[in-house]
């Protein structure tokens, strides 16, 4: 395998009194796309606030590229390189769209070519169109093109992805999926949490499920394809 | 018709001073969500420090700028070394500020006595200038102007700079701010030095038309609050509308209805949280 990119383990995590990740452990190799998958309620959303320091881990270790970053403050997390595109989008929504940019762009050492205003607006040029607009008018696509965007614009060594396709029409499911594959080929190691089986098989090397808060499966998305009892058990596909 | 000049007058220049103190509470509110009820004792301190630095620098402008720093390094400490411990914990920011409001009242008086201390105006601005017949006290008419450049240069703070869009992201969701590496910690500590640095500077500012004296800062905050509530939390806009709204309506309130003064003052603030609890440029918040 590949340089591990993000170590998850042994994570357990509680909201209040209500145990929701019990030891969860995972590997994403450095350059690959890993789907976490699982039912409504299983826990990703939980692993991913665990990873970024929205809640942070009880218990158990979460590295960036072999350094520690388990429970440190989310702006510090994200400031070792981890870029997070939340469930629901959640841009700045009285900001504009250059300045939901601006705001979250961060330089880092080593990378090659890094993210600028103007390659986002490349990779998005619908983006590029609306600069100027407040993120809160603009369409649910395009907020999530921002969301993504703005992830980018801190050169995360890892990209973390919640739900990217949640509430969008095809055609722009299909686009944000373009979009991930792009990125995948440029090298970014990738969690993409997605509901959206299809897309997420179609994407990921690895997948993880989850299923009441506990890893049920790990392993290669060929597996998955091909377990028709996989699929039915934990996320409830026939 | 020269009294209608001079309150107008009056309004706008009481207008300009608690620009200066609500624009700070606003911004304070609407980033880190904490009622700062210590801002009125901010004004206060500063106008007191400006009478003893006035004893050794006669220059009121220099006494504003000296004495705004001192007060905001002292808000700094305190949001760094005890509001910060108590994010969240509302009832706890509440005591805590109010409490240092009265330490403080409790230390001015004890340093500086219980009489009122006018500060002295500048001397090339103590005579009256003639406009179109009216004589106009040229102090207050700086005010005003000092209070329009403040606003102005705020203004371009918040809405023309990285720094100024951070603190925004920060007041739309703090969460996803930090979440994309957004330093909110050292915002909160910007946000509120700059916040107490007007509050003591406005005090300095204001002392030769109100003087510093003890009860100050329980006669600004509350109007502080009410210019808040009536422009809407977290909104530039809304301090600096709602200020002058208040400054008029204080002013004529006291010179034509004496003994109502606090109904025509708060009877407004009732009828905008109860039509519109945000405040008239208040926005909804995440």
């Amino acid at each position: 395998m590949a340089t591990a990119a993000l170590t998850v383990s042994g994570v357990n995590a509680l909201y209040g009194d209500s145990h929701v990740l019990h030891d969860v452990s995972f590997t994403l190799g450095s350059g690959r796309v890993l789907a976490l998958l699982g039912r409504n309620g299983a826990g990703k959303t939980t692993c991913m606030s665990a990873i970024v320091g929205f809640l942070p881990p009880r218990d158990g270790e979460v590295k960036l590229f072999g350094e520690p970053i388990t429970r440190l403050s989310p702006e510090a997390i994200s400031r070792r390189g981890i870029g997070f595109v939340p469930q629901g989008r959640r841009v700045f929504a009285s900001l504009t769209v250059r300045e939901n940019l601006d705001v979250a762009r961060q330089s880092r050492a080593g990378t090659a070519v890094p993210w600028t205003l103007k390659r986002v607006c490349e990779l998005f040029p619908r983006l590029q169109e609306r600069l100027h607009q407040h993120a809160g008018s603009l369409s649910g696509g395009e907020q999530q093109m921002l969301a993504i965007a703005r992830a980018l614009m801190g050169n995360p060594r890892v990209l973390l992805m919640d739900e990217p396709s949640e509430g969008l029409a095809p055609l722009i499911v299909a686009e944000v999926g373009r979009t991930i594959a792009r990125l995948k080929a440029a090298g970014q190691s990738i969690v993409l949490v997605e509901q959206n089986l299809k897309l997420a098989l179609d994407l990921a090397d690895d997948v993880v499920m989850l299923n009441t808060g506990r890893v049920v499966f790990a392993g290669g998305v060929a597996e998955v394809r091909d377990s028709e009892a996989l699929l039915t058990q934990h996320l409830g596909v026939f | 018709m020269q009294f209608w000049v001079i309150q107008t007058l009056n309004s706008l220049a009481l207008g300009g001073l608690l620009f200066l103190l609500a624009a700070g509470f606003s911004l304070i509110f609407g980033l880190m969500r904490i009622a700062n009820l210590t801002h009125g004792a901010f004004y206060m301190l500063g106008a007191y420090i400006g009478v003893s630095i006035l004893k050794v620098i006669p220059n009121l402008w220099l006494a504003a700028l000296l004495g705004g720093l001192a007060v905001a390094l002292l808000g700094g400490l305190f949001e760094r070394f005890i509001l910060r411990k108590l994010a969240g914990n509302e009832l706890g920011q509440v005591l805590v500020t109010l409490g240092l409001a009265y330490i403080i009242a409790d230390l001015c008086l004890v340093v500086w006595g219980g009489d009122p201390i006018p500060l002295p105006t500048p001397e090339a601005l103590e005579s009256p200038i003639e406009v179109g017949g009216f004589m106009f006290p040229a102090y207050r008419l700086v005010v005003v102007a000092v209070a329009l450049a403040t606003g102005i240069a705020l203004y371009l703070l918040m809405e023309r700079t990285r720094l100024g869009a951070m603190i925004r992201a920060g007041v739309d969701d703090m969460q996803m701010a930090r979440a994309v590496g957004i330093p909110v910690s050292r915002l909160f500590t910007i946000v509120f030095c700059l916040g107490s640095a007007l509050a003591g500077a406005g005090g300095i500012l204001g002392g030769p038309i109100m003087s510093a004296y003890p009860g100050l800062d329980a006669d600004m905050l509350p109007l502080a609050l009410i210019v808040v509530i009536l422009g809407g939390v977290g909104s530039l806009i809304g301090a600096f509308v709602g200020s002058f709204i208040i400054g008029f309506v204080y002013t004529f309130g006291i010179a034509l209805f004496p003994q109502l003064a606090y109904v025509i003052l708060f009877l407004p603030m009732i009828v905008v949280i109860a039509f519109r609890p945000r405040g008239l440029f208040g926005r909804a918040t995440a």
